[in-house]
């Protein structure tokens, strides 16, 4: 066999992420079925639980292509002022906590929102969107964007000849090319946001709840929250982990595409005639539909900043440092990941993809449970919980920089002598400053909106800011509620800007 | 003497042979067809290929096992010599001190290095800064700092013009041969064997041949050889 190709780097930081990784999704997994009551089995309540889970999912998911379709075609074939910045927009819903984007729904479509003061003018009784309404409303909302991203590539995947030659020939561009395109992409577009809507606890938490809204994770939460019945919240929890499991299992077979992804700055330029007046009313309505909610939260939220109550600043501080604390561990564990490289490690890194921050909550609450106050550990699990979800995302940013490091320079710092710490200070993080700078906004952004695992535990004085939130427009408190939203949602972009500026930093060459 | 003792390498479905040896402080050109084992040859001297078969020795010390950074070796790749966010002063003192860590010695010998292959002034540049020449420089001065007696160069000046690649080769045999260096590069064109080799081996047929005289093997080439040099060939 070849010596190594890079200067020898340690193993010892991988097998801490390994262990970590496996410890909080295996482990905790283990910690809740050893727990599970088993004998009892699913009550019908659980039964609905499961059904509602998985027919929202499959409910979003469609919505969300099809709806995607229409305004993708027309986003690949027209070119118009502000495409660029409206399709960059369109990957901010994922750096958006989740209840920044509820609150702003429910202002624009609540019972005192918008479109109700509207309808009632107009003579109209007003719609209520509490139940699956609301939850496929917000969940459409956050996948719809993504849809587009995903068949809009594949829309730009289509070769400019080929759309020349249909052309040439007269014959019909959505039969022999857009309608196979279609047939590769919707699948998979479909699957992934299933599987994202599978674990989507804090939309089920906002918008959902009742005997007929309820979703697995939500019944966990009630189970652990409400009834104290860890036994049923264990149980639960296995079958929360069966449902995201096989999906996710048929979602890496089939994707490889990342959601991410940029350069989708060409358009299709094609010979048609389609209308430009369809095209514009589809990217009208959609654009208007992502950033009406989004214009209501800063609209609601400006005239209370100043006057928030001092809980909400301390929430923000201890949110800050979560997303700073889960930020940093899951860098760094991508970054031990990346640089060993193989299998293993990619098995490792995406294994929370299958994970529900619930069930590793729940997990880690069993573990914790017998010795501590749950609430003292709340914070540094979710700093942990958070940094492990979020793993998938940085490692799929940073691995590909990581390879070209070791193709390209691997040979002449091992020729060099490098040790594994000169090897790494002097050529790895200089090298990889602009992917780790974008992995460790997403970390931070996505950690700081987080509303999942830290339900379970925190108290009064645990508090993260979404919380705070979440449990000031439970109060109906609604005017510290939209300041703190716009609060939440300003420090979550300001975070991912910070990163991702601080990897741009050197942009010398 | 950099001796092979019954050294077969493979790779893939490759082979390659040698039991001979390289003489201490010359510069000596391998040649022979392209796909015949010479790049092949150095990755196993610098210690990126473990030999199928025997031994790899430095005066008489088998270099066998060790890391490519403990071997008595600096290597000048086809790319990739330097790193892009790195000025020439560090690139240059990494030949004496991977961790960078440099003393004020070690910063005076690096930009002495400099000054020798006519980059003296431009120790603050980064390669983006630079052109390909002098790039090839910064490298050979790295390559001259270093106390690495055994240099080996795999067609590091390849992407630079002929004028160009002829004063690297000038500077090859003026600084690191006359500072005492074994330098061995690999090479297509029986000119640049001509223009610093004092010896060379062929590499062709699964065998790497004893070293000879430059001008004595290519005046009078042998079968293998010639047909590679085609009629009329230098």
């Amino acid at each position: 066999m070849a010596h190594s190709a890079v200067p020898i780097t340690p193993r010892w930081p991988s097998v801490v992420t390994a262990v970590l990784v496996l410890l909080l999704t295996i482990g905790t997994l283990g910690a809740v079925a050893w727990r599970a009551e088993w004998a009892g089995g699913l009550a019908p309540a659980d039964w609905a639980a499961i059904r509602f889970t998985v027919e929202q999912a499959l409910l979003s998911a469609a919505i969300s292509v099809i709806l995607a379709i229409p305004v993708a075609r027309a986003l690949a074939r027209r070119r118009f002022y502000g495409r660029q910045l409206l399709i960059t927009l369109l990957g901010a819903p994922f750096l958006l906590p989740v209840i920044v984007a509820v609150f702003g729904l429910l202002a624009v479509f609540g019972r005192n929102g918008v479109l109700n003061s509207l309808l009632e003018q107009l003579g109209f009784a007003p719609v209520s969107i509490f139940g699956l309404q609301g939850v496929l409303l917000a969940n459409v909302f956050f996948n719809l964007p993504l849809a587009i991203r995903f068949i809009l590539q594949g829309w730009l995947s289509i070769p400019a000849e080929r759309f020349r030659l249909v052309a040439s020939l007269g014959a019909p561009v959505g039969r022999l090319l857009e309608w196979p395109m279609l047939r590769a992409v919707v699948p998979t577009t479909l699957l992934v946001i299933f599987l994202i809507c599978l674990t989507s606890f804090a939309v089920a938490l906002t918008m959902g709840g009742g005997p007929r809204a309820t979703t697995v994770e939500l019944a966990i939460y009630q189970a652990v929250r409400f009834d104290f019945d860890l036994g049923k919240a264990a149980l639960l929890a296995s079958v929360q982990f069966a449902l995201g499991a096989t999906a996710a299992v048929f979602a890496l077979r089939i994707t490889s595409e990342n959601p991410l992804g940029t350069g989708m700055d060409r358009t299709v330029q094609r010979w048609d005639g389609a209308r430009a007046s369809v095209d514009g009313l589809w990217i009208m309505a959609a654009a208007l539909f992502l950033l009406v909610p989004l214009a209501m939260v800063v609209l609601r939220g400006l005239p209370g900043m100043l006057d928030m109550p001092g809980s909400i600043w301390a929430a923000a501080l201890r949110s800050v440092l979560v997303a700073g604390g889960a930020a940093t561990l899951c860098v760094a564990m991508a970054l031990t990941l990346a640089l060993r490289g193989g299998a293993v490690a990619s098995v490792i890194g995406v294994l929370p993809l299958a994970a529900s921050g619930l069930v590793v909550g729940t997990g880690a609450f069993l573990i914790v449970f017998p010795f501590i106050r749950p609430a003292d550990a709340a914070l540094a699990i979710t700093v942990l919980v958070n940094a492990t979800l979020a793993l998938p995302f940085a490692l799929r940013a940073i691995a590909p920089a990581a390879t070209q490091v070791r193709a390209d320079y691997g040979r002449l710092g091992a020729s060099l002598g490098m040790s594994g710490w000169s090897w790494m200070r002097l050529v790895v993080l200089p090298r990889m400053r602009r992917p780790l700078g974008f992995a460790a906004g997403l970390a931070a952004a996505l950690s700081m909106g987080d509303l999942g695992v830290i339900t379970l535990f925190a108290g009064q004085s645990e508090e993260t800011l979404p919380l705070a939130m979440y449990r000031l427009m439970g109060a109906y408190r609604m005017e510290a509620a939209a300041s703190a939203a716009l609060l939440l949602l300003g420090l979550s972009l300001l975070l991912f800007w910070i990163c991702d500026r601080w990897g741009r930093g050197n942009a010398e060459f | 003497m950099l001796s092979f003792d019954n050294l077969t390498l493979t790779q893939g479905g490759f082979t390659l042979a040698a039991d001979t040896g390289f003489p201490v402080g010359e510069v000596i050109a391998l040649i022979g067809p392209s796909g015949a084992g010479k790049s092949t040859l150095l990755s196993a001297i610098a210690g990126f290929l473990t030999p199928a078969r025997g031994r790899i020795l430095w005066n008489g010390m088998d270099l066998s096992g060790l890391p490519p950074g403990q071997r008595p070796v600096s290597m000048l790749f086809q790319d990739n010599n330097l790193f892009p966010h790195l000025t020439a002063l560090q690139s240059v003192g990494l030949g004496l001190r991977p961790d960078l860590r440099l003393s004020r010695q070690e910063i005076d010998a690096s930009e002495a290095a400099l000054a020798r292959v006519g980059l003296a002034g431009l120790a603050d540049r980064k390669p983006g800064a630079l052109s390909g020449g002098q790039q090839s420089r910064v490298a050979l001065a790295r390559v001259l700092v270093s106390e690495r007696p055994l240099v080996l160069l795999d067609e590091p000046f390849a992407a630079l013009g002929p004028a160009l690649k002829d004063e690297m080769l000038d500077l090859v045999k003026s600084r690191l041969h006359a500072a005492g260096k074994t330098v061995i590069m690999v090479t297509h064109d029986p000119a640049d064997a001509r223009r610093v080799a004092g010896f060379s081996a062929l590499v062709a047929e699964g065998r790497v041949a004893t070293p000879v005289a430059t001008d004595a093997l290519l005046n009078d080439p042998p079968a293998a050889l010639a047909d590679y040099l085609g009629h009329g060939g230098s």
